[in-house]
């Protein structure tokens, strides 16, 4: 526990994802199975149970701690974790502190009325960044800045190893990970998890350029709509005899949790047996797809209420097939991969536009010519539900990764507006000390009302001036953050703009980023919230 | 001590614009504005301004005085060592509960303490019409080899700080933390460690810390805490090799090195010279992991020259005064527990004791 805490500790503070990964993989190197496994779980969020409820937690510190005292200190602080950690009255160190895997074997086996006072004994033989450390662990509120899928970066480089042989064995192993460490050690073969519903890496595309249009030949191409949602991959096995269903978003997150009602409609009527399909995740209300905003509200909850699914019910137009009734497709070509995934469909009496299946079957588009092409992505792009198209290679096998030539992108032109500069904030990693997130604002009246912040599409040299010129018309500052004189226009692009409750201004710019800097152009030139608001897609 | 000549502290000493005010001395305590005469607990500049006309103050204090702000720094500058006393006479009021009515002129008698906050650091003793006053000014209650350690001096009425006047600020023993810092060395050997610390007490007790610790190596200096360190050797605090910065001309070679320099140079364009910064911060702030991640402090080092939230509750224990007035921090919890601890209580504004600014 000492030196799981000692590595959060760190983390926590430190700023870029290099240097956090060096912490990890020292923490790795040093520290025994099967501690380092579970620290992996805990960092990815690969645990199963909540040790304890937050309940318990603030039930304990209420019987030790002065409610005043208590009140006055979390104002303070702003977190109870932390709280609770520093309050803790009792102290009596243990040199021999519990390693983390006791503490997990403890909590998975304690009987429920003795969680409380165990979670007490522990607190007090702990520092308070010990008991921080566990108060997250035990709540699974660990937020240390490295996303999962660093953790599976790092895994691969502390074995040599690429990341798509992590990928590929990630969800098929389980914590504390000690089969996978030992074979990323050259201690033991690789971990066999040929019968796992797992997540396989999935094949990405290109931007599209002006000469691949020009040489756009029919027949050798395969057109569909690009939908705005996010890439999922569902993984089931029916030949189990515990079925298993798994949703993975493209990074290799389980997401499963938090789409039953997609994983649902996967049922005993389908013929199934092992299968992996590629797909955008979608709201849709039978066939019609709603938009990214609709599906935010569904990524946002990790456990939807019956209400919310109902509202904001999941879909999945499916694109691809890795896996079909056990065959394994990645080898053959798309136009293959095509048919098998329509005769699937056909087999489970899902027809294109079918109103009661949670699942569709990707559209085929056609285009004769390049000028065709250029026309129909006109036509797809008015819809606003339609990010585009995507055109891939009827040829092409299904490689992990980018390859070449092989699918492309062309999403619609993005949107812009003119914004003004409001506040800026310095960056990280090679960007610290450098003024490089801008918080940008349109006008409503007199007054700037911030609609969005971005941090990058400039060059390295505009950010130098960017940076000199926050320096010299900074107004106040909030913490690190810097106001700003509201004089500098930026040409923002995005990809759309959906309403929101959350902000004042009350829309949301979907990737914002700095399309262009109006050194020239007057701030009472740029837009209006209402310029803004009236490219709400509808 | 009778009531007809005692006069209670509540009516004597006032606060005002320019800071803590004893009206029957007319002197000020730590004024922050130039006024005629004040006494000043400290050197931090807070605490210390230039431009009184007379200043009282422990030698070493006066000694930071004027390295800070010139030798000309007041127009009559009077040492006062630890333990010894000054006398100033009261001046006649108009005031019919005045105490010099019966007995002639009264004196104001003020001595000077041990505060254990920083070199010089004093707490005062005010003495008058039958009741017995100490301004702790800053101070802590832990070993720090550049000043004597805190006294208790018994007290009618105990002025007291509170800038870490909550039950969650317990600092750890420095040891621990400047083990952190050689840890972050182990781990970074090619990061140059810049290490935030105020220019007066917290970078002379950091490296002092960590010559205990056996570190031995140059430790670098920002110009900005070059005099003050000059003035703790002439002290007679010796702190090992130490080198400015500015005298190192390949900054490469301070890859895997200490760096010390104000917290407002870590953000600085200052520090993009150094070689892969690892921003290190020494204060009692950093135990709140938000204030340490506001300031960017990729390392924090929870070292203060104040008293944690037990030391305070030690202070009142043994200084067990009947009253305490709690000033510049967190005040409520500290009157609400010494409420709790049967003490009087009552909280005392005072201007110009901004957290922000706050040196510690």
């Amino acid at each position: 526990m000492r030196a799981f805490s000692d590595l959060l500790e760190q983390l926590y503070y430190t700023a870029g994802t290099k240097a956090k990964a060096q912490l990890i993989l020292h923490y790795l190197a040093t520290t025994p199975d099967p501690d380092r496994g579970w620290a992996i779980a805990a960092m990815a969020g690969t645990l199963r149970f909540d040790f304890f409820k937050r309940n318990t937690v603030k039930k304990l510190i209420t019987e030790r701690v002065d409610s005043e005292l208590f009140a006055m200190s979390y104002d303070y602080v702003g977190e109870v974790s932390e709280t609770v950690a520093h309050l803790w009255p009792e102290f009596t160190p243990d040199k021999t502190l519990p390693s983390l895997s006791e503490v997990v074997d403890t909590f998975a086996n304690v009987s429920k009325q003795k969680v409380a006072s165990t979670l007490a004994n522990y607190l007090t033989i702990m520092t308070p960044s010990q008991r921080w450390a566990l108060l997250k662990l035990g709540t699974r509120g660990l937020r240390i800045g490295v996303p999962a899928r660093s953790i599976k970066q790092i895994l691969a480089e502390y074995g040599n190893q690429d990341i798509t042989e992590i990928e590929k064995l990630w969800h098929g192993v389980t914590p504390p990970y000690t089969d996978l460490l030992a074979w990323l050690e050259g201690n033991a073969p690789k971990p066999d998890i040929s019968n796992a519903v797992t997540f396989h890496p999935v094949m990405l595309s290109h931007p599209i350029a002006q000469s691949d249009i020009d040489d756009f030949i029919p027949e050798q191409w395969q057109i569909e709509h690009k939908f705005d949602g996010i890439r999922v991959q569902l993984v089931c096995n029916t030949t189990k005899e515990e079925p298993e269903k798994a949703l993975f978003s493209r990074t290799g997150d389980d997401i499963s949790h938090a789409f039953p009602d997609l994983l649902d409609s996967v049922n005993a009527n389908m013929v199934v047996d092992n299968m992996v399909l590629d797909g955008e995740l979608l709201v849709m209300h039978n066939d019609e797809v709603n938009t990214f905003n609709a599906l935010q509200q569904r990524l946002n909850k990790k456990k939807p209420t019956a209400a919310l699914m109902k509202t904001n019910p999941a879909g999945l137009i499916v694109y691809d097939a890795l896996v079909l009734e056990g065959k394994q497709l990645t080898d053959s070509p798309l136009v293959t991969r095509r048919k098998a995934l329509e005769a699937w469909f056909d087999k489970n009496g899902i027809q294109e536009q079918d109103n009661k299946s949670r699942l569709h079957l990707s559209e085929c588009l056609s285009a004769d010519s390049p000028t065709e092409l250029k026309a129909l992505h006109k036509r797809v792009c008015e819809n606003r539900a339609v990010e585009g198209l995507m055109i891939k290679r009827s040829s092409s096998s299904y490689v992990p990764g980018r390859p070449k030539g092989q699918w492309y992108k062309w999403k619609r032109d993005p949107l812009v507006v003119d914004a003004v500069m409001m506040y800026a904030q310095r960056g990280h990693g090679k960007r610290s000390s450098f003024y490089s997130d801008y918080t940008f604002g349109a006008w409503q009246d007199e007054q700037l009302l911030p609609i969005g912040k971005a941090y990058s599409g400039f060059t390295d040299e505009e950010l130098k001036k960017l940076d000199n010129w926050v320096r010299r018309n900074a107004i106040g500052r909030f913490g690190p953050v810097r106001e700003v004189k509201k004089e500098l226009v930026l040409e923002v692009a995005f990809d759309a703009v959906h309403p929101s409750k959350r902000h004042k201004s009350g829309v949301a710019l979907r990737f914002p980023r700095i399309h262009r800097i109006r050194w020239d152009k007057p701030a009472n030139e740029a837009d209006t919230l209402s310029n803004v608001k009236a490219l709400i897609e509808q | 001590m009778t009531a007809e000549n005692t006069i209670h502290p509540s009516k004597w000493m006032k606060t005002d614009d320019a800071g803590l005010y004893c009206v029957p001395g007319d002197f000020y305590i730590d004024p922050m504005q130039p006024v005629d005469t004040a006494l000043v607990t400290h050197g931090h500049a807070d605490h210390a301004r230039a431009g009184h006309k007379r200043v009282f103050a422990h030698p070493q204090t006066m000694a930071i005085m004027t390295t800070r702000y010139g030798d000309d720094m007041a127009e009559v500058q009077i040492p006062v060592p630890y333990r010894e006393s000054v006398e100033f006479d009261e001046v006649t009021t108009t005031d019919s509960n005045s105490a010099s009515t019966e007995q002639g002129q009264r004196k104001i008698k003020v001595t000077f303490y041990p505060a254990g906050h920083i070199l010089g650091s004093s707490q005062l003793l005010i003495e008058y019409a039958g009741y017995r006053l100490v301004i702790s000014g800053d101070y802590k209650r832990r070993h720090d080899p550049t000043c004597p350690p805190f006294e208790v001096v018994p007290c009618d009425v105990l002025i007291t700080e509170a800038t870490f006047g909550l039950p969650v600020f317990a600092h750890p023993p420095i040891e621990q933390e400047i083990q952190k810092l050689l840890h972050s060395l182990d781990v970074f050997p090619t990061r140059c460690h810049l290490v935030g610390t105020y220019a007066l007490g917290k970078c002379q007790r950091v490296i002092l810390a960590l010559r205990e610790a056996g570190y031995t190596k140059p430790i670098y200096l920002h110009g900005a805490l070059l005099k003050l360190c000059d003035l703790y050797e002439r002290e007679g605090i010796a702190l090992g090799d130490i080198i400015p910065v500015s005298e190192v001309e390949d900054k490469a070679s301070l890859a895997g090195e200490i760096v010390l320099a104000p917290p407002s140079a870590l953000a600085d364009r200052w520090s993009r010279s150094l070689p892969h910064v690892r921003a290190v911060l020494a204060s009692g702030w950093m135990q709140i992991r938000a204030r340490a991640k506001q300031r960017n402090a990729e390392l924090p080092l929870i070292i203060s020259d104040h008293c944690d939230w037990p030391e305070l509750l030690q202070t009142l224990t043994e200084v067990n005064p009947s009253e305490v007035w709690v000033t510049h921090g967190r005040e409520d919890a500290l009157m609400y527990q010494a409420q709790k601890m049967g003490f009087k209580a009552r909280a005392l504004s005072l201007v110009g004791y901004d957290e922000a600014a706050q040196e510690e």
